[in-house]
């Protein structure tokens, strides 16, 4: 089982970036669970979301204290927020940041960084600067919980045929851009 | 054979609606229910459902509407969740009174002060002796599904009563999980539109709830007791009808974990989940761990718990409501009472725990699993986690 944890703040999509993971993994056979942080949100302030995939039915129900992934569509948050909190030994920080991976890697001692600029990809590509989708790029670029065409129908369904290709390019081209160290 | 999708929970439980094809919804917004009801006025104006919603201006008035509804001879449905379900308080008695078939989500949420829109049973524990049929689901596959059977049970001319099916809230009505969407023909076959015993009509008038003076009230309570307790093996029927039909098995108590285990957690709702994987480790530590979870909850389901029981040394009941100034909480209390008197009856040891949307994990269970060994507990019950501030 895979356990990932998304910080973002209220409006910016962390919700919607769990929502789509989870369909996309149930979509291609597999179990997964998607849930926000259960509170009423504020816009703006540091908000969390939760995602479990694995091949088998998950029973369990509590939040996720320990997540293989961190996923962060802010880098604001890094400042206020210990992203890393409780990362499993060997986990990775999949971060939105203009800094480059080896750099943030020293500054903040995580094990592994995969980083993009994910507010440049979606700026460019959407015209906004919501990078929910553009992250999931970078998250399956990190991790191998689904191929990168798994997401394209979940994508177009949330998003409409207008801003459905735009966003699925976003995704795309963070997952190109994605510097692991 | 239906669709397989991720889905909300709550839009699973709209989907169900849909698929049963009722006739009124009546309904106020109360989070964490909201999702549901919005997504069947999404379904009537769009003409996919066809349905009158009744909007209404409290959930006093949702359960009246409903009421009246039911009375003229419609497939009704509604849901509420906390304080929403603690104003429909009144007429929830009348509807079962009048034995008025209809089917109502409760969205399990706690209870007022603190404000607390998150998840715990203080809402359902507070409407234990309404007389409505009461059923607890584990996962979303189960919220839809005990949805499709609620419709049937409280339908069925043996049965003529409203049930409640409890999800918890945001736990589960806010989760996307894999879920199967049963095709509509399926759903057809298997429940055959309403056709009400007596219904409101001018040009053959009855009357419904009137006066039950002294001589015939204790007759006609005594006729819905009978009700509630004979509609347990109606809910079986219902229940193995859907399993055969939809191969998908459901009892009214769940046993997993060792069988005839000396340890044995209770549970009713979401929790059993998490509770069946703290089983599953504690087993692969070698430790004698079952778990019996609780499905329907009314009528209580006696004999089918006394033998998920048999041979249990000890039974840990989680309580997710606390009952003030009680021996104990509800569950645990109505265990008592079943045990209390038998040869053999087990000891109870009552943990009260996620009140208010409090997380109980995994590690969790298996302290209270380890508690429960020591011999160190003492008293009716205990609340689990309370910080050391509060005490």
């Amino acid at each position: 089982m895979i356990e990932i944890r998304i910080h973002g703040r209220g409006g910016q999509g962390g919700v919607t970036s769990a929502e789509l993971l989870a369909r996309a993994a149930i979509a291609q056979g597999k179990y997964a669970q998607a849930f926000p942080s259960f509170g009423p949100e504020r816009r703006g302030a540091p908000v969390v979301a939760f995602v479990r995939v694995d091949d088998k039915p998950i029973r369990i129900r509590e939040r996720v204290y320990s997540p293989n992934v961190v996923l962060v569509l802010d880098p604001t948050l890094l400042d206020i927020v210990n992203v890393a909190e409780g990362l499993k030994e060997g986990g990775k920080v999949v971060v939105n940041s203009p800094e480059k991976a080896e750099t943030l890697k020293s500054k903040h001692g995580w094990p592994t960084v995969a980083q993009v600029d994910a507010q440049t990809v979606a700026l460019e590509e959407l015209g906004v600067a919501i990078t929910n989708t553009t992250m999931l790029g970078a998250l399956l670029k990190a991790t191998d919980i689904l191929p990168l065409s798994a997401l394209h129908e979940v994508i177009d369904d949330r998003f409409g045929p207008k801003l459905g290709p735009k966003n699925y390019k976003a995704f795309e081209r963070a997952y190109n851009e994605t510097v692991e160290n | 054979m239906g669709k397989r999708v991720g889905l909300e929970v709550s839009l699973a439980v709209a989907e169900a609606v849909k698929l049963a094809n009722v006739d009124v919804v009546s309904a106020y917004p109360i989070t964490p229910q909201t999702h549901i009801v919005e997504e069947l006025s999404v379904y009537v104006a769009s003409g996919e459902l066809d349905a009158e919603f009744i909007p209404v201006e409290s959930e006093h008035s949702a359960m009246s509407a409903a009421l009246g509804a039911a009375a003229a001879g419609a497939r009704v449905y509604t849901a509420t969740a906390s304080q929403g379900l603690a104003l429909m308080h009144e007429i929830l008695f009348i509807v079962s009174g009048m034995r008025m078939p209809m089917v109502m989500t409760v969205a399990n949420r706690a209870l007022s002060a603190p404000i607390s829109i998150w998840n715990d049973h203080g809402d359902i524990m507070a409407e234990r002796d309404i007389g409505w049929i009461q059923i607890f689901a584990e996962n979303g596959q189960e919220a839809l599904d005990l949805t499709l059977c609620a419709f049937k049970i409280a339908e069925d001319k043996r049965v003529l009563l409203p049930m409640i099916v409890n999800i918890d809230g945001f736990t589960l009505s806010h989760v996307i999980e894999p879920v199967i969407i049963p095709d509509h023909a399926e759903v057809d076959a298997f429940l055959p539109p309403y056709q009400p015993v007596l219904k409101l009509d001018t040009q053959n008038p009855v009357t419904f709830g009137p006066v039950g003076v002294p001589e015939v009230y204790t007759e006609a309570r005594k006729q819905l007791e009978q009700a509630v307790i004979g509609a347990k093996p109606v809910v079986d029927e219902v229940l193995a009808g859907f399993g055969a039909a939809f191969d998908r098995q459901y009892k009214l108590v769940e046993q997993n974990g060792k069988i005839g285990a000396k340890t044995l957690f209770v549970t009713m709702g979401s929790l059993g989940e998490t509770c069946m994987t703290a089983v599953d480790e504690l087993m692969a530590e070698g430790q004698d761990a079952g778990q019996t979870r609780i499905r329907l909850w009314r009528p209580f389901p006696e004999e089918e718990f006394l033998a998920a029981c048999a041979g249990a040394e000890k039974l840990v009941v989680i309580d997710r409501a606390l009952s003030p100034g009680a021996v104990c909480g509800p569950v645990a209390s109505e265990l008592k009472s079943l045990f209390y008197g038998r040869p053999g009856a087990p000891e109870i040891i009552n943990v009260i725990a996620g009140l208010g949307g409090r997380d109980v994990t995994v590690r969790e269970f298996k302290e209270m699993f380890a508690l429960a060994g020591s011999g160190k507990l003492s008293g009716n019950y205990m609340m689990w986690g309370v910080e050391s501030h509060a005490s």
